[in-house]
């Protein structure tokens, strides 16, 4: 298998954020994530790039803790993942939006607080942070597309996690409400928010410190946008990514 | 198990009712026109003297099935919608205990159950004269046990369905063969050997049981009580299986 950058990590932090060994997952048979190792320092955003199907969201699942692995270990903040310490300290928030249609934005993001045991000020702070205030009394059910995934968004926001862990968050949104997003999640990570988020929009990748580049449930290449264009020879990441992608695949033929 | 989070989930399956209204009036209006409809259905029956109006039979354990039928519709579509929607791994991804979701929804929906069963047995006692020896207060205590029974099998029923279709069939299975077999239709002890064993066993049955102690008693009876303690044990246990059935890891 070729690892085209697996050697050294991007940074030398040594906080721990999330370390990844010998990951494997499989699903009815089939290898959803083949031998998976990366580690991602905390207070940095890692971005997870790769076309659908290629695992993005099942290593997603893994590192929250929801995902049955196979083979090898994940840890988050120094333990299990999926462990009952970490409930309140991992935010994960689905590509789907998963929040209640039928209460408002504002009922939703209470309730996933009471969990955290957060209180009305902390719920209205986290819907203010996507922009929704204007709507918080509106149902879910009446949102715009957009406007759903940043109130789901809201929701992980509410309990104000150590580690954040986004499946494609910026799909449907326009682009500056994107840029807006991208500040937002800058400033967190500047506070000491570990984030791992997906993206198949390749331009959003220079917005990460580090990126994990994923492909047919391998870890192609581990490195940070700068390293991408270079090595893809390309300052266009998405050309970038072709061209690593390809040169993968001349190594193993 | 943790009070705050037990009660933010009442307080959150009470909101997502009252987004509804016409559910709302559906479960609070429907059962006490079914009444209706049954009173009159008996209205002009001829009966030798001293023998109890079939309604107050009929009535009465009508006024615990409502609970426990719609109770285990609304459950299992509300619990499979939180299944399919992800909400469920979302919050099982947060601190709350299994129980805490559990028991918050057994107490949202109870709440619903006693103001439908207060309703329906205020109607049966006051407009059509109900005639039982024992307090109405009993009736609406063993509805709302029953209501309880009814959110607990829906919990655990919605994790065999994938669509709400689907759940919407357990009905017949789970429901269905309760209420005939309750002795509402044939009394228990007139059934073959085989029906008369299996009714022994449903939950539904001691509830039946539970009323007619109501009926003919003036005060609470030992036989009341050991069935409403046998119907809660019943309770408890579904809701342990329903717990098996929710899960923080997948494949």
């Amino acid at each position: 298998m070729s690892h085209t950058a697996a050697a050294q990590p991007p940074s030398a932090d040594t906080e721990r954020g999330v370390e990844v060994e010998k990951l494997n997952v499989t699903r009815h048979g089939r290898d959803i994530l083949r031998s998976i190792n990366f580690s991602i320092p905390a207070g940095q955003i890692t971005g997870l790039l790769g076309p659908s199907g290629s695992g993005k969201t099942t290593l997603m699942r893994a590192i929250v803790g929801v995902q049955r692995i196979t083979s090898g270990s994940v840890r988050v903040l120094g333990r299990p993942a999926g462990h009952p310490s970490l409930r309140h300290d991992v935010g994960y928030v689905t590509q789907a939006p998963s929040i209640y249609m039928d209460l408002s934005v504002e009922a939703n993001v209470r309730y996933f607080g009471a969990m955290h045991s957060r209180k009305r000020e902390d719920a209205r702070k986290a819907i203010d942070a996507v922009d929704l205030g204007a709507l918080a009394h509106q149902k879910a059910a009446d949102l715009s597309g957009g406007e759903l995934s940043r109130a789901s968004l809201a929701c992980a926001l509410v309990s104000e996690p150590k580690l954040l862990v986004l499946d494609e968050p910026t799909v449907g949104l326009d682009p500056v409400l994107r840029a807006d997003l991208w500040q937002r999640f800058r400033s967190m990570a500047d506070a000491g928010t570990t984030l791992l988020i997906s993206s198949h929009v390749m331009e959003e990748a220079s917005h990460c410190s580090s990126l994990l580049l994923l492909r047919d449930g391998g870890l192609l290449a581990w490195l940070t946008p700068d390293e991408l264009s270079r090595q893809g020879r390309s300052a266009d990441l998405e050309q970038a990514f072709l061209h690593v992608i390809q040169q993968s695949e001349a190594t193993v033929a | 198990m943790n009070p705050q989070m037990m009660l933010a989930t009442t307080g959150r399956v009470l909101d997502q009712l009252r987004h509804d209204r016409r559910s709302i009036a559906l479960i609070l209006v429907v059962p006490a026109l079914l009444l209706t409809a049954v009173y009159f259905l008996y209205e002009n029956e001829t009966l030798p003297p001293g023998v109890p109006r079939t309604f107050d039979r009929v009535g009465l354990m009508m006024l615990a099935i409502f609970p426990f039928v719609v109770m285990f519709l609304v459950t299992s579509i509300t619990m499979l919608r939180e299944r399919t929607t992800g909400t469920l791994e979302r919050l099982l991804t947060t601190p709350i205990h299994k129980a805490d979701l559990l028991f918050g929804y057994g107490l949202a929906f109870s709440i619903m159950a006693a103001l439908q069963s207060l309703v329906a047995t205020a109607v049966a006692y006051w407009i059509f004269n109900l005639d039982i020896q024992g307090s109405p207060l009993w009736v609406v205590m063993i509805a709302v046990i029953n209501a309880v029974l009814g959110v607990a099998l829906g919990l655990f029923c919605s994790a065999f369905a994938r669509t709400e279709f689907q759940a919407v069939q357990f009905m017949p299975v789970v429901v269905v063969p309760q209420i005939l077999l309750c002795g509402l239709f044939v009394a228990r002890d007139r059934m073959n050997e085989v029906l008369e064993a299996i009714s022994n066993v449903l939950p539904l049955t001691f509830s039946v049981d539970a009323l007619r102690e109501v009926a003919e008693n003036v005060e609470a009876t030992d036989l009341m009580w050991q069935d409403v303690s046998v119907m809660g044990t019943i309770v408890l246990g579904v809701l342990v299986l329903a717990s098996l059935t929710l899960r923080r890891q997948t494949p």
